[in-house]
């Protein structure tokens, strides 16, 4: 087990600059998610952690061991890949073994941890097989327990569960958490999911073209967005945000269609009567009210059962809100009366695309 | 019922096609063993392609031959034969392995002009070259040796197995190498341990048809060899049909003496032509 300290990280591949100047430190232990758009740079950094990428400059400490230079083998790190990345030629036994043979753990050694992975991820059936005799979830265990039988101090995940279907992925989710809970080792996962990045993680890493935007733990991270790059991130639908104005009293913002109260303590200081902002709201956020400050003209209903998206204009800005599965659903067409919370209200500035408060 | 019985036409056509075409390909093989089986020696001016009496004695002919001095020269030629194929795919295969990685991984300067010049070679047809060949060999006194001809043929399977083995190389996904290694090996353990097992079917058809093309080969065998006794199993055939008298029959069994290992090799790998091993590695 160990702590993982990231200095002023830069890596360039090609023309690219990829990683440029990553601070992160994690606490022995901790479960953190790294997440981000497509080509932000979070394989990359997994690979520099694990020491298949040299960085350009910046330091990687395991502890207080500093390993920026050193190889893969001698950092003690173990990595499940998107790929998973069986060896072909080997059973599910040697596929666990191979890390322990090379570090020359005695056999007795080797054969109790594998037993062991084998009963915590239930691949014990299996260990006789060759990877191309298993279905995708199969091998994605096995990718799993290679890992977990080298009892490393620190695990990478890279995308671990993209290659499954649904159904699977959120059964392996439960899994992944319960294998922290048991080794409570420090664990880096790299997802696109939300779903992964909200459940699992102590805390989330939001990255961007190759710097962290945002930290934290999850729940914080999407109820207090540090920019309109995050806030679109997470959530699904994305949040929406329209152009508005500050009003006199300071408690308000408006637009065209659009009036809603925000949370003046939060804000105050930050902003000034009369400011452009961009306003940020969930559609999950907006409920139907009469009376209520947006306006909103509906284009199109998504029923999903449970609830609905209505997706519509508010002004002339596209908007998005959830309504509840069981009320009647509106036609397009239809003008709706919303409101949202003043919690549920952010204000961003429209040119640094920052949250303001 | 009208598609069924027209599906049928079909079926029947693409078959007797089939059949024809096989029975074309398979009418100069089976006349070489008619001949070798015919005792006469020589091509009857006949169409049928079986021989009128059976007789083993042009085996019996070309297995026994040996030479004024007494020695078994069958045996020795036969050894000629396996030696030097054996060692031309050993040698082109050992120095290819690491090469063809090499070049299939890493960047380096020269890479490009390295593959630019192996392609180069490729497009050279090797008796182009026999006559240079034969200055250098002699200069060497590796003339009428098996070492002289490993050498040669080496140089034109070496190229050939490096392509093969790259292409192979690049289609081994990096994952695994670097699982490896993140696992705890060396580049060289990940190499040897991960690599190599995964390209073993691509390294074992390399080697064969680096065997194949030595154990075949005749111009250049016959020009750099002037003693019966160093002769390789081709340029010993040949000269049963020499300029006065041409034993057709003993030709034809001695050709097919020639082809049985190769056969027999092809049945016993077979097993790994069909399909990678590195099937099952990565995702579904
Ligand atoms: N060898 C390379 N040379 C140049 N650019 C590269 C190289 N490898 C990767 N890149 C670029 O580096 C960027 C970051 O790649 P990386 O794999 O880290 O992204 P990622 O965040 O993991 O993306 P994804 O979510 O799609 O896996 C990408 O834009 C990619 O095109
Ligand atoms: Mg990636």
């Amino acid at each position: 087990m160990a702590a993982v300290t990231l200095r002023a990280l830069r890596k360039t591949l090609g023309e690219n600059a990829i990683l440029r100047g990553i601070d992160l430190h994690l606490n022995d232990g901790e479960f953190v998610v790294l997440v981000g758009p497509s080509g932000c740079g979070k394989s990359t950094l997994l690979r520099t952690l694990a020491g298949l990428e040299e960085p350009d400059s910046g330091q990687v400490l395991l502890g207080d061991r500093d390993v920026t230079l050193r190889p893969p083998r001698d950092r003690d790190v173990a990595m499940v890949f998107q790929s998973y990345a069986l060896y072909p030629h080997l059973t599910v036994r040697e596929n666990l073994a191979f890390g322990l043979r090379l570090r020359k753990t005695p056999e007795a050694e080797i054969a109790r941890r594998v037993a062991r992975v084998a009963e915590m991820l239930s691949i014990a059936s299996l260990l006789d097989r060759l990877p191309k005799d298993m279905s995708g979830g199969q091998r994605q265990r096995v990718a799993m327990g290679r890992a977990i039988a080298r009892e490393p101090s620190v695990f990478l995940f890279d995308e671990p569960l993209s290659n499954l279907d649904a159904a699977l992925r959120a059964q392996v989710r439960v899994e992944i958490k319960k294998v922290h809970q048991t080794l409570k080792t420090t664990m880096i996962y790299v997802t696109h999911d939300q779903v992964e990045a909200m459940t699992l993680a102590d805390r989330l890493v939001v990255l961007s073209a190759g710097t962290v935007e945002q930290e934290g733990p999850p729940l914080e991270v999407y109820r207090r967005p540090a920019s309109m790059f995050v806030a679109s991130f997470l959530g699904s639908p994305a949040m929406n945000f329209v152009a508005a104005t500050v009003a006199p009293d300071l408690a308000r913002v408006t637009a065209e269609g659009l009036s809603l109260g925000f949370d003046a303590a939060r804000f105050r200081g930050k902003v000034s009567a009369g400011q452009s902002v961009m306003v940020g709201v969930r559609p999950h956020d907006v409920s139907r009210r009469p009376d209520g400050g947006l306006r909103f003209t509906v284009d199109v209903v998504e029923p999903m059962g449970f609830e609905a998206y209505a997706h519509g204009r508010v002004g002339e800005t596209p908007f998005v809100m959830r309504l509840d599965g069981h009320d009647a659903l509106p036609a397009p067409g239809d003008q709706l009366s919303a409101a949202a919370d003043v919690d549920s209200v952010h204000i961003f500035d429209p040119v640094t695309r920052k949250a303001l408060g | 019922m009208k598609p069924r019985r027209i599906a049928w036409g079909v079926e029947f056509l693409s078959h007797a096609i089939a059949v024809a075409a096989v029975a074309f390909a398979l009418y100069p093989v089976l006349w070489v063993v008619s001949l070798a089986l015919n005792p006469a020696g020589t091509p009857a001016p006949r169409a049928a392609p079986w021989p009128e009496v059976l007789s083993l004695v042009n085996f019996r002919a070309v297995v026994s031959s040996s030479n004024s001095a007494g020695e078994w020269l069958f045996g020795r030629q036969l050894l000629n034969s396996v030696l030097v194929s054996s060692a031309t795919a050993a040698v082109s295969v050992l120095i290819a392995t690491p090469a063809a990685y090499a070049l299939a991984r890493f960047r380096f300067v020269g890479e490009r002009t390295a593959m630019k010049a192996l392609l180069a070679t490729q497009m050279f047809p090797g008796v182009a070259t026999a006559v240079p060949l034969y200055v250098m060999l002699d200069t060497l006194k590796l003339l009428d040796t098996r070492a002289g001809l490993v050498l040669v043929y080496a140089t034109t399977a070496l190229p050939f197995a490096l392509f093969q083995l790259r292409g192979a190389f690049e289609a081994i996904p990096r994952d695994l190498e670097e699982a490896a290694m993140v696992d705890g090996a060396t580049r060289w353990q990940a190499f040897v341990l991960v690599v190599l097992p995964a390209a073993r079917p691509a390294i074992a058809v390399t080697c064969l048809f680096a065997f194949m093309a030595a154990w075949n080969e005749f111009i250049l065998a016959a020009t750099f060899l002037s003693r019966e006794s160093a002769f390789t199993l081709p340029v010993a055939l040949q000269r049963y049909v020499g300029e006065y008298d041409a034993a057709w029959g003993r030709f034809a069994a001695g050709a097919i003496l020639v082809s049985v290992p190769v056969m027999a090799i092809f049945y016993a790998v077979q097993r790994h032509l069909v399909g990678g091993l590195t099937a099952g590695s990565v995702k579904g």
